[in-house]
C-alpha cells in the first residue's frame, strides 16, 4: 500500500489487507490487535507495521513509503478468496466479487 | 490463449479471468489480449496485486475459486494448451545467447494436458471433484511469507509505483531489494528486467537475467511439478 505520509485510510487498509479499523482496535476474522486511531480517523503507519509485522518502507527522494504485506504466516491467511478490483482493459472496474455463484479459474500471464 | 476453454468450459459453469500483471499497464499487455480476442473478463493489475494476495511467483498461475468464494485450489502453474515455444527450433541464424535461451526454454515443464483435465473434471464434478483441496491443504500449499518476502513485496509495490511517476533510477534501488530478499520471484525479476531501458542489461543492473537465473535453478524447476 503506497503512502504520502505515515498514516493510513481505514478504507484502503481493508481494501487491501482485510483489516478492518474498529473501536477495539485492527481486526481480521476473530483476531484484534489494540491500536490507538489517530486524528481524522487514520491509522498511524508505523503502529500498524510493528503490530501487525508488517515492512515499511521509505523512498527518501520521493518522500513516499509503502506498507507491506504481514510477515510470518502463508500468503493465504484464510481460504476465503480476497475481494479483488481492477480495472478491465477498457478501465472499467471489475469485482471478482460479481462472479460468486460461478466456478472462477483465475489466471495471471504477463506480456513480458 | 484462455478463450477456447473459456468457450467449451463457460456453459458449464465455469468463468474464466484473466490477469494481466503488466506494470506498463493496457499500453503492454493490449496487443496479446487483442490477438486472444478474449470474451471472458480480462483485467490489468499494474501493481502486481494479485500476486501479493494470492502469493503468486510466477506466471501463468492458476488458482480456482469455487461458487461460495472459497478457494478450493491456490496458485499453481496454469497452461491451457502446450506452448509453442516447446517445440521451438533453433533458427539457423541464432545467436549463441539465443540459442542457449531456446535450448532451456525447450526443457521448461508446462503440463498443460493434466491440468486442463483436473480442471474439466471440477467443472463437472464440482465439490466432489477430486481435485478440489480441503481448506487445510489449501493454507498449507499457499506460499510461506517470512519476513524478507513480505518487505519484497513492499519493495516492489514501492518500485513500481515510483517507475510510474518516471522515476527509474529510484525504482531501481527498490527492485534489487526486491531481487536480492525473494530471488525466486520471476514475477518480480521479470517485470523489473522489462522496465530498464533499450541501452541497460539486467545482468549489469540486477545481477541477474533469464538465462543466467534459470541455469541456476535448472529449467525443469522454473516451473514445480504439478501436484494434482
Amino acid at each position: 500500500m503506497i503512502l504520502e505520509t505515515l498514516t493510513v485510510d481505514p478504507a484502503e487498509l481493508e481494501r487491501r489487507t482485510g483489516w478492518q479499523i474498529k473501536p477495539q482496535g485492527a481486526c481480521k476474522g476473530e483476531r484484534c490487535v489494540p491500536l490507538p486511531t489517530a486524528a481524522g480517523g487514520r491509522v498511524d503507519a508505523r503502529l500498524l507495521a510493528e503490530r501487525l509485522g508488517m515492512p515499511l518502507v521509505g523512498d527518501e527522494p520521493s518522500g513516499l513509503w509503502c506498507l507491506g504485506p504481514e510477515a510470518g504466516g502463508r500468503a493465504l491467511a484464510d481460504v476465503q478468496a480476497p475481494d479483488l478490483e481492477l480495472p478491465d482493459i477498457r478501465g472499467q472496474a471489475f469485482r471478482l466479487r460479481s462472479l460468486r455463484g460461478r466456478k472462477v479459474l483465475l489466471v495471471a500471464w504477463a506480456s513480458w | 490463449m484462455w478463450q477456447e476453454l473459456s468457450t467449451e468450459l463457460g456453459p458449464r459453469g465455469l468463468e474464466v479471468v484473466t490477469v494481466a500483471l503488466d506494470t506498463g499497464g493496457v499500453e503492454a499487455a493490449r496487443p496479446w489480449i487483442e490477438a486472444a480476442k478474449p470474451e471472458h473478463p480480462s483485467l490489468i493489475d499494474r501493481a502486481h496485486v494479485v500476486d501479493e494476495l494470492f502469493g503468486i511467483v510466477n506466471v501463468p498461475s492458476g488458482v480456482w475459486i469455487d461458487e461460495e468464494g472459497t478457494i478450493v485450489r491456490p496458485p499453481e502453474t496454469a497452461y491451457p494448451a502446450r506452448p509453442n515455444y516447446g517445440d521451438q527450433e533453433i533458427p539457423p541464424a541464432a545467436s549463441t545467447r539465443e540459442a542457449a535461451e531456446i535450448a532451456e526454454v525447450r526443457k521448461l515443464r508446462t503440463e498443460a494436458e493434466a491440468y486442463v483435465s483436473a480442471l474439466r473434471d471440477w467443472v463437472e464434478h464440482g465439490a466432489r471433484s477430486r481435485f478440489v483441496l480441503p481448506p487445510e491443504e489449501v493454507l498449507r500449499r499457499s506460499r510461506p511469507r517470512p519476513p524478507e518476502e513480505a518487505e519484497a513485496a513492499a519493495r516492489f509495490e514501492l518500485g513500481q509505483h515510483l517507475h510510474r511517476l518516471g522515476r527509474a533510477e529510484d525504482a531501481v534501488r527498490h527492485f534489487q531489494v526486491a531481487y536480492r530478499l525473494q530471488p525466486e520471484n520471476w514475477t518480480y525479476k521479470r517485470q523489473a528486467w522489462d522496465l530498464l531501458g533499450p541501452h541497460q542489461s539486467p545482468l549489469a543492473v540486477y545481477g541477474g537475467d533469464w538465462l543466467t537465473d534459470v541455469r541456476k535453478v535448472g529449467a525443469e524447476n522454473y516451473y514445480p511439478p504439478l501436484d494434482l
